[in-house]
This record gives structure tokens, C-alpha cells and sequence, in this order.
């Protein structure tokens, strides 16, 4: 099956752009599954977060699909266009990546 | 740039860093800095473990009788005084959790408990359902919050190199993640607890973040590594159906309470014939047996459809599932997966470290100032770990360490901290490499050519390719520094760590030429007196000397 992800890119300060990646992916993979495998076959600079793979132990990967709020390791991949954005309550890192670290474990 | 100044800086917070923070304050140390390159309690392997916990903490069982069984597991490699220790300070730990309302499950008045593979009893201690590592994690991060200012939180902080002055560790020079820039910290005392290295192959059971970095910073610093050569492999990784929301090793436990059958792609049971015991319901097959088992019967081209076996609970009611697995048959069902009908596949995933920096009962390295605590340290589980002392060994040795921290901390401030090189490395910039790609290419010749089988024409392969992918990867990272949440860059900064702790398992590998536990030589097959001893290996050139196992 194939997926085509529609992923705002870009940091703060910047204007957001959309950039469209197509994936092929076997039934019952995550969107993190297609965000590690997009970054290894088209772009190691594409960033977001996570730590536990698939586990849903960590609850780094929180991002916006199609609006709503997920966790990358746990939604799957569907055979459609996919939109994928960073956390809008957040401040923004890098692409999907915002500031979700509690404010007393920062720097 | 910013410069912090600790009494103890704890490097991975994890059940053993976050152990060592609690204990370094307990005992007197008032500025304890706990970084994690996520976030504080959330990464690493604590979190992820769902299995049971090893102690000796039941009505008739002594450490001395999990001490028997840690050395017998061990393959005649431990050292005796370091799995003592995480038999006799774990169980004390497993009880101070207790009272901290870890939550271990109770049968009657005493902790329930389950006889995982090794034990001579039932000793395992678990958190219902495939909660232990979640649990164990949430507490101790509760215990630290508890603890105040005395222990500063940071997450997203990588460090890349230690500071040595004067031939001690006086600090470390870390990449602040998310903002990019440098960080440098000065403490007398410095813990390494990063875990072990299972993301140097394709398929583990840990997290991301597990690189061996914690090896690679130790050997920089001149401090000794033991036993790299045994990686343990978990013989029931989840493989297949894509299963997601859970531990890919959560069927473990499973297996031990209901008795579920490994079977082979003709749906027979294989166990006996690889030299396990014919299982019959009863789990005493250990670890680096079954995966074994597992392998050669692929190799005879006997696997399940995905290149694993069978794991089926079929046989067992479906009342009885449901009590067992709780909640979980409803995530199961989530993936599509409804045990009373479904096998599901399973092979070896990397799991789990043996070999480690080398540390003294007190956790102190060769170079002054610097300690380890958790997988991080080799040489308590020799050349196969007794099936739940993971997290015992992270608490103990963690404890241990924040004491001892706290006792070098009290000697005084650092006298000397020049960062150096390990600075010029971070703000340096390099041209443009595809390091996520990279990382993929090690994770394949480590899991073909390094895995739990391995023979000198593999380890040959595998070394020439690391030498390949190290000079590729230059000697400046890509991009710019100061970018946020720069994973391209963080890559680069793995993987300069990642090749060097590779290089180091398979130099290992290749010269102990036997099999022995986790480490099956297929052209030296048996296991031979005269290598019973412990290879060290120093410096970044890995010179590698061998030495007796300590009596
Ligand atoms: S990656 Fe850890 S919760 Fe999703």
C-alpha cells in the first residue's frame, strides 16, 4: 500500500511549508514507522520525536494528523494523503518537533 | 554558551540514574545534575521493560541462592563480587520501592512472584499488567521530584565527550538538543548511566536512544570496557503481525504464567532438538538456548512465514487469557491479533548488553572521577544474563554509585575543566551526509555479520564495513551548529560514538574463539577451559588484553 504525507516543515520564525513524501508501507505500520523510514530513504534533516520506537512508553511522538492530536507510534499508515503537523499549543523546534519537556526539566 | 557546575553530574536518567540521584543527595551531595538525552524518565530501557523483576525478597529464598543462579547463567564469567552485589543491594532496592508504592503485585500478604527461566524458585517480581518498567520509571521519577532542587532535571542533552584534566574526569561537554548549542558541566564526580547498545542492530527491544554512547565515552576517557563480545538476544521478539503500542518482548511473561507453546513452521514443537527441554508447559529453557534453537531451525528452513517460530496460546481457554492479559487482549485486538484463534511469529531481537565499562564493587572506573552504574557497567552477568536482573542491577548499582559520587563530591569542587577539542567538535561544520541512512547500513551489518552467531569471515566483513562507514562519516558534522532538534546532526554525533562501540564488540568477538553464552562462535562451537577469562579492551585504538575472571 502507499501513503503520501503531507508534512509541514520548517522552524520557528519561519513561514511553514508543506512538503509531500510517498511511502509505500505494509498493512498495520505506524506513521512513525513512515517518518523513521523517510528519514533514512529521502531526508535525515525531516525532525521529529520519539524514544520507545513503538511502545507508546515515552509519549514524545504527539504531533497533528489531519488536525487531531496523535501519537505517531500508534496511529497507522493509511493508503491516502496523510497531513502531518507540529503540536499548535507548543513552541515549535523543527518541523513536527515542539517543546514538550515540563518547564523545570529545561535549560 | 551555557557552563553549569555540579557535585555529581548523572548522564542518563533511567532506573539507574534516577536511583543515583536519589541516593547522591540521601547522602550529602547538594547539586546533582541529571540529564537525559530525551526526557527525564521516559527514555532508555526502564521504561520499556513489561517483564519481571529478579530479587530475592520471598519467605526461604537468601541473595546467596540468586547469586548461585546470576554465576551459573553466567557461564563461568561474572565477576563474583559485582553480581553479589546486584543480588544483595537489588532485593534491599526492590523493597525501598516498595514502600514507595512501585505497585508490585501482592499474593496474600508477600509479593507475588513467577520462576522465570534460571531461577531456582519463583523470584521474579512483576507490575500487573506488563507494567513493571513503566511503573519502576514513574516512581522513581516521583522520588526524585520529591527529593527538590537538590537534583536539577534536564532533558534533550546529549554528551558527546568527557573532560579529563589531570588524568580525572573533571565534567563533560554535552549538544543541548533542542536549541543545538553547546553545554559544558563541571563535577568532581560523573556517572555514566546510558544503557546498553541494542540500537546498533536493526531489530531491539529498547529505545531509540540506546547507542553504547556510555561505552564509547568511557573508552575516550581512557576507562576500561570488559566482555563486549556478549550481546544478548531476546529469543521472543514480536516479528510479526506489525504490532504497535507495546514492547516488541512483552510475550515473555506470557509464556511463563500460561504456558504458551513455541512452534516451528510446521506447527511442531522444536525446543529438544536444539538441546532445550521439551517444554511441556514448563519455561526452563534459557535465553541464548532457544535463540539459538530458533535460528537453526530457519536454517533448516523450518521457520514460521517471517524467518521466526510460532508462539501459540491456542490450547488455553479464553477465560483464562483474559485473566491473565487483562486490558492487554483489548490493545491485542487493536492490532488485529485475538489469541484464541491467532498464532502470532517471534525471533531474536537484541536485548540487552552483558559486556560494559569496567568498575570496581563501587562503581568506580579506572579514571578518577568517573563511575557507571546500570547496563552500562560489564562483568556482573557474564557471558548470559539471568533472565530479570536487568532492573535489579540498574537500582543496585545505581544506588551505589550515587553513594559513592557523593563521597568523591565531598573531597571538593573540580580543579581544573578545559573542554578543548570536544568543544571545537560541536561547532565545527561539515559537509552534508544522509546519517539517519547510515545508521540503517550499521544496523544491518551488525544484525547480519554480529549477531548472535558469528564466525571470523562475518566479523571480517563487519569490521571492514564500520572502517567503510567511519570514513565516510568524516570528521565534522553536518549542517550548522545551533540549529534546534537537528537530528541529521545528532546522527552524525551517534554515530561517531555508535562505529566506535561496534568496532569494539567485533574486535572482541573475533578474538575469543569459542562459544560460550550469547556469544556462538559457528567455527569454534564449543566452549574451551582456557577461555574462561575476561577480554578488556582501552583506548580508542581498542587494544584489547584478556585477563582471569576475578575469584
Ligand atoms: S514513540 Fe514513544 S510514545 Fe510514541
Amino acid at each position: 500500500m502507499r501513503a503520501a504525507l503531507l508534512i509541514q516543515r520548517g522552524g520557528a520564525g519561519e513561514a511553514p511549508r508543506e512538503e509531500r513524501f510517498e511511502l509505500d508501507f505494509e498493512p498495520g505500520e505506524s506513521v512513525l514507522d513512515g517518518l523513521r523510514r523517510l528519514r533514512v530513504s529521502a531526508d535525515a534533516t525531516l525532525a521529529f520525536r520519539y524514544a520507545c520506537l513503538n511502545a507508546n512508553a515515552c509519549k514524545e511522538c504527539m504531533m497533528l494528523l489531519d488536525g487531531r492530536v496523535i501519537y505517531a507510534c500508534t496511529a497507522r499508515l493509511e493508503p491516502r494523503e496523510m497531513r502531518l503537523a507540529p503540536l499548535p499549543n507548543k513552541v515549535l523546534l523543527r518541523d513536527l518537533a515542539t517543546v514538550i519537556a515540563p518547564p523545570d526539566e529545561r535549560l | 554558551m551555557t557552563h553549569l557546575e555540579a557535585d555529581v553530574l548523572i548522564i542518563g536518567a533511567g532506573g539507574a540514574g534516577m536511583y543515583a540521584a536519589i541516593e547522591a543527595v540521601r547522602r550529602g551531595a547538594e547539586r546533582v545534575l541529571l540529564l537525559d538525552r530525551s526526557l527525564i524518565g521516559r527514555g532508555g530501557a526502564t521504561v520499556m521493560a513489561q517483564m519481571t523483576v529478579a530479587a530475592a525478597v520471598g519467605a526461604g529464598d537468601h541473595w546467596e541462592h540468586h547469586l548461585a543462579d546470576t554465576l551459573t547463567a553466567a557461564r563461568g564469567l561474572a565477576d563474583p563480587a559485582l553480581a553479589a552485589l546486584l543480588c544483595e543491594a537489588g532485593a534491599a532496592c526492590i523493597l525501598e520501592m516498595d514502600e514507595w508504592r512501585v505497585g508490585w503485585a501482592r499474593s496474600g500478604d508477600a509479593l507475588a512472584a513467577v520462576q522465570a527461566p534460571g531461577h531456582d524458585r519463583a523470584r521474579c517480581v512483576y507490575v500487573d499488567f506488563l507494567n513493571t518498567g513503566p511503573a519502576v520509571s514513574r516512581t522513581l521519577r516521583a522520588q526524585v521530584q520529591r527529593v527538590g532542587p537538590a537534583i536539577r532535571r534536564l532533558g534533550e542533552v546529549a554528551v558527546t565527550d568527557l573532560v579529563v584534566q589531570d588524568g580525572a574526569v573533571t565534567g563533560a561537554v554535552a549538544l543541548h538538543v533542542a536549541s543545538g548549542e553547546a553545554l559544558t558541566i563541571a563535577a568532581p564526580a560523573t556517572i555514566i548511566a546510558t544503557g546498553g547498545l541494542t540500537r546498533l542492530y536493526a531489530r531491539n527491544s529498547a529505545s531509540a536512544n540506546m547507542s553504547g554512547d556510555g561505552y564509547a565515552l568511557a573508552l575516550r576517557a581512557g576507562a576500561t570496557l570488559v566482555d563486549m563480545e556478549f550481546v544478548q538476544f531476546f529469543p521472543f521478539g514480536h516479528l510479526a503481525p506489525r504490532l504497535i503500542g507495546m514492547d516488541p518482548i512483552m510475550w515473555d511473561p506470557f509464556r511463563y504464567k500460561l504456558g504458551g507453546r513455541l512452534l516451528n513452521g510446521a506447527m511442531e514443537d522444536f525446543l529438544d532438538r536444539w538441546g532445550g527441554d521439551a517444554e511441556q508447559g514448563r519455561y526452563s529453557t534459557t535465553r541464548d538456548l532457544a535463540t539459538y534453537a530458533i535460528t537453526k531451525e530457519n536454517e533448516a528452513g523450518r521457520g514460521s512465514p517471517h524467518g521466526g517460530a510460532w508462539l501459540s496460546f491456542t490450547h488455553i481457554p479464553e477465560a483464562e487469557l483474559r485473566a491473565a492479559f487483562g486490558p492487554v487482549v483489548d490493545k491485542l485486538a487493536a492490532n488485529g491479533i485475538d489469541l484464541t484463534r491467532d498464532c502470532i511469529e517471534v525471533s531474536p531481537i537484541a536485548h540487552y548488553h552483558m559486556g560494559g565499562v569496567r568498575v570496581d564493587p563501587r562503581m568506580r572506573t579506572d579514571v578518577p572521577g568517573l563511575l557507571a552504574a546500570g547496563e552500562a557497567v560489564g562483568g556482573a552477568n557474564g557471558a548470559n544474563r539471568l533472565s530479570g536482573n536487568a532492573i535489579t542491577e540498574a537500582l543496585a548499582y545505581g544506588r551505589t554509585a550515587g553513594r559513592e559520587a557523593a563521597l568523591l563530591a565531598a573531597k571538593g569542587p573540580v580543579r581544573g575543566f578545559a573542554a578543548g577539542l570536544a568543544l571545537e567538535l560541536l561547532r565545527a561544520s561539515g559537509p552534508a551526509v544522509n546519517t539517519a541512512a547510515m545508521v540503517a547500513r550499521l544496523q544491518r551489518v551488525m544484525s547480519e555479520d554480529v549477531g548472535p552467531f558469528r564466525t571470523a569471515a562475518g566479523l571480517d566483513r563487519a569490521a571492514a564495513a564500520v572502517a567503510e562507514l567511519q570514513a565516510e562519516l568524516g570528521l565534522a558534522p553536518p549542517g550548522v551548529p545551533g540549529q534546534p532538534h537537528d537530528l541529521a546532526r545528532l546522527d552524525w554525533l551517534d554515530l561517531r560514538q555508535m562505529l566506535l562501540v561496534a568496532a569494539a564488540v567485533i574486535r572482541a568477538a573475533r578474538a575469543r574463539e569459542e562459544s560460550r553464552g550469547a556469544h556462538q562462535r559457528e567455527d569454534f562451537p564449543e566452549m574451551r577451559e582456557e577461555w574462561r577469562v575476561n577480554q578488556l579492551l582501552r583506548g580508542e585504538g581498542l587494544a584489547l588484553s584478556r585477563q582471569a575472571v576475578p575469584a
